[in-house]
């Protein structure tokens, strides 16, 4: 669903662009103006006519025959080989090892369901861990993390969920981590992977949830399936990344001494790659994390599950609880897995405080009271379950909802008339205008958008991308999903230009923003959907927001960044040629920041790509729509699939776009000159 | 290198020493609450039940009563799972799922799962007739009378249009995966409107209750039995007639819903597995106007558990007919 982490290709400012002379309009702008006029002109004559509009309620052909897959599963299951000696025997490996975490941490199926380890046991053990791989700050935050759980009334959920998060995670590793080091050391691999990780990172979950709960029935073997495909792009990424970084001299000076293939990788590669590598365990466990959420939608046990049916009952307060263990959880996974990416670090060992031996002994004694605690949580009751007096979670989620309720009541006129306002003024002019506009006009004008920014090439992806959009027979919802989509994009990047200025100008802005935005970036999209859908009710402009919150973060901090990398010299001689701040922004600031601005603008569209489907659940319409709904009906599972690929090529042909008007950027930089130098 | 060694050589005896002491204490203290657990469950044949639970408050009753009899009657452990209406069937083949307790029709999943590949079995009728339709809020059928009649409803388009509906009329629907043909009925009967999916029950009743408070128009899809109706009695908009068979094909829907005779469908393994609760299934049967009873107490902040505590207490017969 979201891009966690991509390879970029750098982006080259073409000299011969920035130095064009301004007054002459050049060749793409024309085109660009050309293809507006075009559309706008096109929009006046003709609108209505040739809008490829398919009703909610009707199928094509190929929506049918790809509902003849659900039919195919049923009658195969039984005896077809691939079932037999594939998907059945998979299943139940993965079913028996999440079964078996599930066991230990959460509820083993015994009459009573307690956990083969109690909550004792299990803060105790998993304090200790964190301990080991980092430091005792986190070992700290890991006990106080897992007593909070209980304190909240959700123990068990969150055992649940950690539990699956730790199968997948592991199931990540398995075939991550080798797929990694394969496509890090042999090129050809990287490139036949690549374009999959891209697809894998585009393609919405719900898409190949459907799918996956067909093949491998709903269950947490589905839900840890659908999660390793969700969270192994990152780790592999960054494996590949980490080996292929190594200097070159090092290399050489490796093979100088002779070293075979294996040598070489287990003695040089894998060890210099370390902290990459750590990295992007850190990455797919708070992929997996997310995805554990969502896959409460085909059984997954735990947080999600409080999370779906308090979406479902409009019970803020609930959602507000359950959403307060997932973020904790979060943090801490995260924490703890920052912290052993330090201790991964090449020569961290020699700055340490205490000595290895210390250390060694601090871990052998910690071990054995961690040890008596499980024990004790095997035996005793009250060690076994957690205490159910000792809880605040009523009066956190009661706490919630009269606050969420006042709010609703008191805020209502402004919300809804907020909400009125954006909708009717900017949304659906803007709508109609992608929706009502002939099919073919509107493809000839992106095309000739394309051929402006990218040329021939880009102009055929653009081209085969719309024209399999139109083969899958989803035009027009594709136009939906692509109205709702620009107008998220373009408030995230307003937000990512205020915010992010205001982050880089300021130390003290970005101390306290960053925490706030990584908070967002760590908290499953599922979590906040439920207020807004309280004060907005399920709208498409709730969507929106949906996606503004989910891609924002991701902005305000590419532009931060690259407003702060400005130099510092240049940023004197604007301010002692005594230019107010305003016109330091507009004029220098922002300016030589346009790279950073561009790559915000693409990574804020394909964010809020990614939360479409989600935002399906809470009103918005289109292709979400259709994948949500396949979902849910076999009537239209055919239908769901393909807009679920609809999806993706719109992915591909925006994501496309946005890159190569950031490779050239439209607007010139009239004081480039007088700045640079 | 040699100083490590040293460590190692330190180190291990300790580790080993640990594992040992871990050893001992757990074959010390072999009998673990949950080993007590589970000889003592032993005696009862029941085991753990696994719930399906759609998301509509009848359901939440229905499944509330009979988990709190399975739990507190027959000593099972019940297991919720929070699913909609079609996954839960896929439960049925995975062992996910042991009982759907209130089904709505859905004769293509009775197919599929029942006869075709016999993972589930009709556990009979719960004794709630439901109905589907479209609604207005009582207001608007005593200020427009006839707009009761789908025949008029385009007269009234404009009335409900929205921002959301595109200039069309707008008809509010539930959750999508609810049992629904209003997008094909929209457009086999000509009018002028658009579905817009609220996304849940909870929706749903709130838009309809502002909307007879405030006197706004407001067509939408409801259902009984529903606590809701003895609130605000919404009218039903009189739909073509339903004929057996008019709404075979998902497409070409013309008529109005059937009356659904709802039922229970309980996972084959859990049928055959003789389990108290399997019979329990079975024989659960009750009023409209009893699920309605729970379903209010639930929505009026009684916890499920609670509130089918309340009605269990209430009805001491009707639940010993059950669990004989």
């Amino acid at each position: 669903m979201s891009t966690l982490v991509r390879d970029r290709a750098p982006i080259h400012t073409s000299p011969v662009a920035a130095r064009a002379p301004r007054k002459r309009l050049s060749r793409r702008a024309l085109l660009l103006g050309g293809a507006g006029v075009v559309w706008l002109v096109g929009f006046l004559f003709l609108h209505g006519t040739a809008t490829l509009t398919l009703p909610a309620s009707e199928l094509t052909d190929l929506h049918r025959s790809l509902n003849q897959f659900n039919a195919w599963v049923a009658a195969n299951r039984a005896d077809n080989p691939v079932f037999q000696y594939v998907f059945t025997p998979l299943r139940a490996a993965v079913d028996a090892v999440a079964n078996l975490f599930i066991g230990i941490f959460a509820a083993s199926s015994t009459g009573l369901r307690l956990p083969e380890i109690g909550w004792l046991g299990t803060v105790a053990l998993l304090s200790w861990i964190a301990f080991a791989v980092g430091n005792a700050r986190v070992a700290l935050l890991t006990a106080a993390a897992f007593v909070f759980f209980g304190l909240q009334g959700l123990f068990v959920e969150a055992s649940y969920t950690f539990a699956l998060v730790l199968t997948a995670v592991l199931f990540t590793l398995a075939i991550g981590i080798p797929l990694g080091v394969l496509a890090g050391v042999y090129g050809r691999v990287a490139k036949v992977i690549t374009p999959v990780l891209d697809f894998m990172q585009t393609l919405p979950t719900f898409v190949y949830l459907a799918p996956l709960a067909l093949i491998f029935l709903i269950g947490p073997a589905s839900a840890v399936i659908a999660t390793v495909i969700y969270a192994a792009p990152p780790v592999i990424r960054l494996t590949a990344h980490g080996i292929r970084c190594i200097p070159e001299n090092t290399r050489e000076a490796s093979d100088s001494l002779g070293t075979t293939g294996l040598q070489r990788l287990l003695t040089l590669q894998l060890p210099l790659a370390r902290r990459t590598i750590v990295m992007g365990i850190n990455q797919s466990t708070m992929a997996a994390l997310s995805m554990v959420t969502i896959a409460a939608l085909i059984a997954a046990p735990g947080l999600g599950q409080v999370v779906v049916r308090a979406l479902q009952s409009l019970d803020v307060g609930t959602a507000v609880n359950a959403g307060l263990s997932i973020v904790l959880l979060a943090i801490v996974l995260d924490r703890v897995t920052t912290a052993a990416s330090r201790r991964a670090e090449p020569g961290a060992s020699r700055k340490r405080r205490i000595s290895r031996r210390t250390r060694y002994i601090l871990l052998a004694a910690t071990l054995l009271v961690a040890l008596v605690m499980v024990q004790l949580s095997r035996t005793m009751l009250w060690a076994a379950a957690f205490p159910k007096d000792l809880n605040i979670g009523p009066a956190i989620v009661s706490g919630v909802s009269s606050a969420s309720e006042w709010l609703q009541t008191n805020l209502f006129l402004f919300t809804v008339s907020f909400r009125e306002a954006v909708t009717t003024g900017i949304l659906n002019p803007f709508q109609s205008l992608l929706t009502e506009t002939p099919f073919y006009l509107l493809v000839a004008v992106i095309v000739i958008a394309a051929f402006a920014l990218g040329g021939w090439k880009l102009s055929a992806v653009t081209a085969s991308c719309l024209a399999l959009i139109i083969y899958l027979g989803l035009w027009s919802d594709a136009m939906v999903t692509l109205a709702g989509t620009l107008v998220a994009t373009a408030v995230v990047i307003v937000l990512g230009v205020i915010f992010g200025v205001a982050m880089g100008r300021s130390n003290k802005v970005d101390q306290i923003m960053r925490p706030m935005l990584d908070a967002g970036q760590t908290m499953p999209a599922f979590v906040y959907l439920v207020p807004f859908l309280g004060l907005f009710g399920a709208t498409r402009f709730t969507a929106i927001i949906a996606g503004i919150i989910y891609a924002a973060p991701v902005a305000i901090k590419i532009t931060a960044d690259g407003i702060a990398a400005i130099s510092p010299t240049v940023m004197e001689a604007a301010v002692s040629s005594g230019s107010t701040p305003w016109q330091v922004i507009t004029k220098v600031q922002l300016p030589m920041a346009r790279q950073s601005l561009a790559l915000a603008a693409n990574q804020g569209l394909i964010y809020v790509l990614a939360m479409v489907v989600v935002g399906a659940l809470v009103g918005a319409g289109g292709l979400g729509y259709d994948v949500v709904a396949g979902f849910v009906q076999s009537s239209l599972f055919g239908k769901g699939l393909a807009a679920g690929l609809a999806i993706v090529f719109l992915g591909i042909l925006l994501d496309r776009m946005t890159q190569a008007a950031a490779a050239n950027p439209v607007r010139k930089v009239p004081s480039a000159k007088s700045t640079t130098h | 290198m040699s100083k490590a060694g040293l460590l190692l050589k330190r180190t291990i005896p300790t580790l080993a020493g640990t594992a040992a002491a871990a050893l001992l204490l757990a074959g010390c203290g072999g009998a673990t609450v949950n080993q007590a657990a589970a000889a003592g469950a032993s005696s009862t044949p029941c085991g753990s039940v696994n719930v399906a639970l759609n998301a509509w408050v009848g359901y939440t009753a229905n499944a509330a009563v009979y988990s709190y009899i399975a739990q507190n009657k027959l000593g099972c452990t019940v297991v919720q799972k929070d699913l909609s209406e079609q996954i839960s069937w896929q439960g049925f083949a995975s062992g996910e799922v042991d009982v759907v307790i209130e089904n709505w029709g859905h004769e293509d999943l009775a197919k599929q799962y029942i006869t075709d590949q016999k993972v589930a079995v009709d556990a009979g009728p719960t004794g709630n007739e439901g109905h589907i339709g479209w609604y207005v809020p009582p207001w608007m059928a005593a200020k427009y009378p006839d707009i009761t009649d789908s025949k008029n409803l385009n007269k009234y388009a404009s009335l409900f249009a929205t921002s959301e509906s595109g200039g069309k009329g707008q008809v509010l629907d539930g959750d999508p995966a609810f049992v629904t043909n209003d997008e094909a009925l929209v457009k086999n009967l000509g009018l002028d409107y658009k579905v817009v999916f609220s996304g849940s029950e909870a929706a749903l009743i709130q838009s309809f209750r502002s909307a007879e408070k405030n006197k706004t128009p407001l067509l939408g899809y409801f259902y009984e039995p529903q606590w809701f109706l003895s609130e605000v009695s919404l009218k039903k908009v009189s739909l073509p007639a339903y004929t057996p068979g008019c709404d075979s094909n998902a497409e070409k829907v013309a008529c109005d819903y059937p009356d659904y005779k709802l039922n229970k469908v309980i996972s084959k393994k859990f049928a055959d597995s003789g389990s108290p609760a399997a019979k329990l299934a079975k024989a659960f049967s009750w009023t409209n106007a009893d699920q309605n009873s729970v379903a209010t107490d639930i929505q009026g902040g009684m916890k499920p558990d609670a509130a089918a505590k309340k009605w269990v207490d209430a009805h001491p017969d009707v639940v010993a007919a059950w669990l004989k």
